[in-house]
């Protein structure tokens, strides 16, 4: 869901333009984006904290999450701009189920916090 | 078209488009992990605070980045983290479904957080010791989770925020064989995002 939202952005779903406002829920497939002036943060069911500067592209490729047992998956891809993370307990439980990835690298994480930053213009 | 020309254009756009960097970060709970970064070129592993790599054309480099560094090209990036999410967590008088004085009071704190958050959620998360089946665990688990989502809906919480889960004695606090009573693993944690 998203928890904080400054200036210009947006959420491409199915073809469709939402604005990315507090509250909004943020699913499977959705490329959020940043305007100049924006900037994003978006907390995934289990716990995983992200955050875009401006002019960024981010997509949800991938995430489930099991409740109770905690079992899941999380794949979020940058295509260009700055992401910051914070990972949560599937990482914590099963870092091997946890990937982030640029156009051209895969990140592996282990129980931490980092930035990516995608330099470029793609708008894809 | 002219060679040196095009090859200009292409390292323009090679160059504007294939830079990247990562910085690994401490963690909020004082601990570092580790990043790993995979490429065509190999692996590169991170795991010092701020250790971080670049990569261009010319290849990956290593190096050291700083808390200075960091605010400066991701101080708008890290401005925006949603806050960290919180966890509470509740005790039941013996062999019942009451919460114990301290744990009533807590009750107050956690509602407060609550409405003051930005779209809060709210998980609540019941657990067992082990005396008993898996199964039966996983009922009294989610009957105690639900117990509690109740209490947090008549003091005024919003029921859509609000989500009861089982996780039976699969979740100890305190880790015991099977068949063990131990009252630090009868809780309701209450997870605040």
């Amino acid at each position: 869901m998203v928890k904080v939202s400054r200036g210009s952005v947006s959420i491409e779903r199915e073809g469709r333009k939402l604005a990315a406002t507090v509250g909004t829920p943020v699913q499977v497939a959705d490329r959020v984006r940043t305007g100049e002036d924006g900037s994003v943060g978006i907390t995934l069911r289990d716990n995983t904290l992200l955050s875009a500067g401006p002019n960024s592209l981010i997509v949800i490729d991938r995430f489930a999450y099991d409740r109770v047992t905690q079992d899941g998956k999380v794949s979020v891809g940058i295509r260009k701009g700055t992401l910051a993370v914070a990972s949560g307990r599937i990482a914590k439980r099963t870092p091997e189920s946890v990937d982030f990835h640029t156009p051209t690298s895969i990140l592996g994480v282990r129980g931490t916090e980092f930035v990516i930053e995608v330099a470029g213009d793609r708008d894809e | 078209m002219n060679k040196a020309l095009l090859l200009g254009i292409v390292t323009a756009f090679l160059g504007a488009c294939a830079s990247e960097r990562v910085v690994l970060l401490p963690s909020g709970d004082g601990a570092t992990g580790a990043v790993a970064i995979r490429d065509k070129a190999g692996e590169i592993r991170l795991d010092q605070p701020y250790a971080a790599t670049r990569r261009t054309l010319g290849g990956n480099r290593v190096y050291q980045s700083s808390p200075q560094e960091v605010a400066e090209r991701y101080g708008q990036t890290l401005a925006a983290q949603p806050p960290r999410p919180s966890a509470y967590v509740l005790y039941f008088e013996t062999g019942g479904d009451v919460l114990t004085a301290e744990s009533q009071g807590a009750l107050k704190v956690i509602r407060k957080e609550i409405a003051e958050r930005p779209a809060s959620e709210v998980q609540v998360i019941g657990h067992t010791d082990r005396v008993g089946s898996v199964e039966g665990n996983d009922r009294l688990s989610l009957k105690r989770a639900e117990l509690i989502r109740g209490v947090l809906i008549e003091s005024g919480v919003d029921a859509g925020k609000l989500e009861a889960i089982g996780r039976g004695e699969r979740d100890p606090l305190v880790a015991t064989a099977d068949e063990v009573g131990e009252p630090r693993n009868r809780r309701v944690e209450i997870n605040v995002r």
